[in-house]
């Protein structure tokens, strides 16, 4: 990974990004800047792109044009090797519905992510254990996800997003299978825990409740982003 | 509702009569409650002797009142910023926020940058009544819930609104 410092030195930026599928232009010059330790929402009606905003800027996908930036590094341009790598060291993920491997116990699917990554297992196990109780799953670590509520499941999810102890949380619609009481509950859990670990978190969502969790929200319609409130300076995040 | 910053929208549009401002008021922003006459002389009196409207000559012809109303400096200097400014979010607003964005339609405005104006002053009060919630008791956690639910559904309207106008547009500016 090599590259010139990124403009403006935010720990996530987005330049000018052009996504298509097929015919259907996704992105259409989307920009878009994080401040590190933010807490950001990303809002915007179904199919507006943030989704595939929220993919580019993890390196999930690749632009078609433009620039992301991670951490003074431009990743866009990386090989899919290195854009994997980069994503096992140093992002989170969690997603509207848990993916938990079926197979697995709780605390198997929580530890995975370090297992992945080449930690030996009872090492993992004993980094991940500590997350049931930080995220109210106690006693359930040898459950598997059909035993789990989807409150349950999600918060195991959440526990797994976290356990490398990720410089980028991304969640897209973390809540969107949830009962509100429920859904709440996990985004208090998941800015709590972000917060206490200086965790920058991308969220995308259509909640506005869910949004009221972030630090501040920008709006994705047509391809483009709105930012009313600009990220915080990179000294002031610091 | 304000009545007066209202008729000083449709003021902006174009000089008019009493008359004609009634009309539009009651099409656009009436929804069952015309504005009675009297409160529309009794209003543009109150806005000309503050200066934010000047009332012409009286024309000739039949009926009540002949005078065409224009909107002067002050006034209009009033209407852009109410017409610009997010309204302090709370609930069951829809009255103002509606009355706002079919006026900017109206008179060519940017209605969907007020809306999303709107937008991020109904956030900043989610994140607040959000805080609350995880920091007060129970009851402040309740009333915040009550709150939170309103401010979102006025912003599902606002989103769906955005989402709407240039249909809207068509229909106020015929």
């Amino acid at each position: 990974m090599t590259g010139k410092q990124a403009p403006g030195g935010y720990l996530v930026e987005a330049r000018d990004v052009i996504r298509s599928f097929g015919q259907t232009q996704a992105l259409r010059g989307a920009g878009l800047t994080v401040a590190a330790g933010e807490i950001l929402a990303v809002m915007g009606p179904s199919g507006s792109g943030k989704s595939t905003l929220l993919h580019c800027l993890a390196g999930i996908l690749t632009p078609d044009s433009g620039e992301i930036w991670f951490n003074g590094c431009r990743i866009d341009t990386l090989s899919e090797t290195e854009r994997s790598a980069l994503r096992r060291d140093h992002f989170g993920f969690v997603f509207q519905f848990g993916q938990l491997v079926p197979e697995l116990t709780a605390e198997e699917n929580v530890a995975l992510p370090l297992l992945l990554a080449g930690a030996r297992r009872a090492q993992a196990l004993a980094a991940a254990r500590p997350w049931f109780g930080r995220l109210g799953l106690d006693g359930l670590e040898g459950r598997r996800s059909g035993e789990l509520s989807g409150g349950e499941a999600q918060r195991v999810a959440l526990a797994r997003g976290l356990v490398t102890k990720p410089q980028v949380l991304f969640a897209d619609e973390p809540t969107g299978s949830l009962d509100s009481l429920t859904g709440e509950n996990v985004m208090n859990l998941l800015t709590v825990a972000a917060r206490e670990s200086r965790t920058t978190v991308i969220l995308v969502t259509h909640e506005p409740r869910v949004a009221a969790y972030a630090d501040r929200e920008v709006i994705v319609r047509d391809g483009k982003v709105n930012s009313l409130i600009p990220a915080p300076g990179p000294a002031a995040a610091s | 509702m304000s009545v007066p910053l209202t008729l000083l929208g449709l003021l902006e549009r174009e000089p008019s009569h009493g008359y004609d401002l009634k009309r539009d008021y009651d099409t656009y922003f009436g929804r069952g409650k015309p504005l009675p006459f009297g409160q529309v002389y009794a209003t543009l009196g109150r806005l000309a002797r503050d200066g934010k409207v000047i009332a012409g000559q009286a024309e000739p012809g039949a009926g009540p009142d002949r005078k065409r109303y224009v909107i002067t400096e002050a006034g209009a200097t009033e209407f852009e910023t109410w017409l610009a400014e997010p309204v302090e979010p709370e609930p069951h607003l829809q009255t103002v926020l509606f009355a706002k964005v079919v006026l900017a339609l109206m008179l060519g405005r940017n209605a969907g940058r007020y809306l999303d104006t709107q937008r991020a002053e109904h956030l900043r009060r989610m994140r607040e009544l959000t805080d609350l919630k995880h920091s007060g008791n129970l009851i402040d956690a309740m009333l915040a819930d009550h709150g939170l639910f309103h401010l979102e559904a006025d912003l599902r309207w606002i989103d769906q609104t955005a989402a709407r106008l240039d249909a809207l547009a068509k229909v106020v500016r015929p």
